[in-house]
């Protein structure tokens, strides 16, 4: 286990100056001035894409429209977006991880009330998966509940358990990818498009993908919080 | 002005701040957050902008970019948390060093 202290600033080094401060503050206050004239001389009323959108949702098996753009108008951009979790994750396991927390036994009260959260917090998560066809919510909102769901139970001094910390967590892991590159084969080959749904099944596919998105983003998310590859034996 | 352009200019505001605590700041943690400062206020811009449809509903492809920028952000600050981390493991200090010679 590493120092903790080794965290802190090193204040023998150069703090910068009030006429460093001021130098700088400059040309950042003129970036500032220029953004918010940029800002300002925009029209007014700019519809961009949402008439398309309104157009085109009775197409996409959701009635919401944020949802009918991150899963079947733009659904590369989600698929690619999975992918790019589950890089960070593997970047911060490839850097070996960190140990910088203590093991904590938690008291009576905080371990009750862990166990009375987070069976709500999972509970909330599937709401959220399953009211995004039609209002806000959907993958992301749902994955990051669950998400917070796992780091309380990592501050409460839960660990993955040895048995599932190799393949099962790691198909978790890319269940969201993975279902995600699959259905775009399929729609590929089928419909001749990248994930371009059959309009009669669009909602159907499109909750099986949050579904794995979900787990996906959830334990992704709260891998990246434990800053580490779980412990297994067997790995190291 | 409508409020629109009044939520994009604290967001402009935002990535100013962000952008000032970066470049002044050399703890890397502080610089971390500065970034994170900076994407939340061209979060607020693109948010803002998507509400000139002139219409109840805003403009959802901003929305569906924000909510994936969201995810993105948060995955790379932790990667960006465990490489801090390392370097202050292996060098002890939470900055990068302008002069090479003393890094080794």
């Amino acid at each position: 286990m590493h120092d903790r202290v080794a965290i802190q600033t090193d204040h023998t080094r150069k703090q910068a100056t009030p006429l460093l401060r001021i130098l700088i503050a400059l040309p950042v206050l003129a970036v500032a001035a220029g953004l918010a004239y940029i800002m300002l001389s925009f029209s007014p009323v700019a519809p961009g894409l949402s008439g398309q959108v309104t157009d085109q949702l009775a197409h996409s098996g959701v009635s919401n429209p944020v949802t009918a753009v991150l899963l079947n108008f733009r659904g590369y951009d989600t698929l690619l977006e999975t992918v790019v979790l589950l890089l960070a994750l593997l970047g911060v396991w490839a850097l070996g991880g960190t140990e910088l927390r203590d093991e904590v036994t938690p008291g009576p009260v905080l371990d009750s009330l862990s166990r009375l959260l987070l069976p709500m917090l999972i509970l909330v998560a599937a709401y959220l998966l399953w009211v995004g066809a039609h209002a806000p919510g959907g993958a992301f909102q749902a994955g990051s509940v669950l998400a917070a769901a796992g780091v309380l139970l990592l501050l409460t001094g839960w660990r993955l358990h040895v048995n599932l910390a190799a393949l099962p967590l790691r198909m978790i892991l890319v269940a969201g990818p993975g279902a995600f590159v699959l259905m775009a084969v399929l729609t590929l080959l089928i419909e001749g498009h990248l994930l371009q749904y059959p309009a009669e099944h669009a909602g159907l596919l499109i909750l099986i993908l949050e579904t794995a998105a979900t787990f996906s983003i959830g334990f992704t998310l709260t891998g990246l919080f434990l800053g580490g590859i779980p412990r297994d034996r067997d790995i190291e | 002005m409508n409020s629109a352009f009044l939520y994009a200019l604290v967001g402009v505001g935002l990535f100013s701040l962000g952008l000032y605590a970066l470049i002044i700041h050399t703890h890397l943690l502080r610089k971390i957050l500065a970034i994170n400062v900076m994407g939340s206020g061209v979060f607020l811009v693109l948010i803002a902008l998507a509400k000139r449809t002139g219409l109840a509903v805003p403009d959802p492809v901003p929305h569906a970019m924000v909510i994936t920028g969201i995810v993105v952000a948060v995955s790379a600050t932790a990667l960006a948390l465990v490489l801090m981390l390392k370097l202050v493991a292996a060098t002890g200090h939470a900055e990068l060093s302008d002069d090479q010679r003393e890094s080794q």
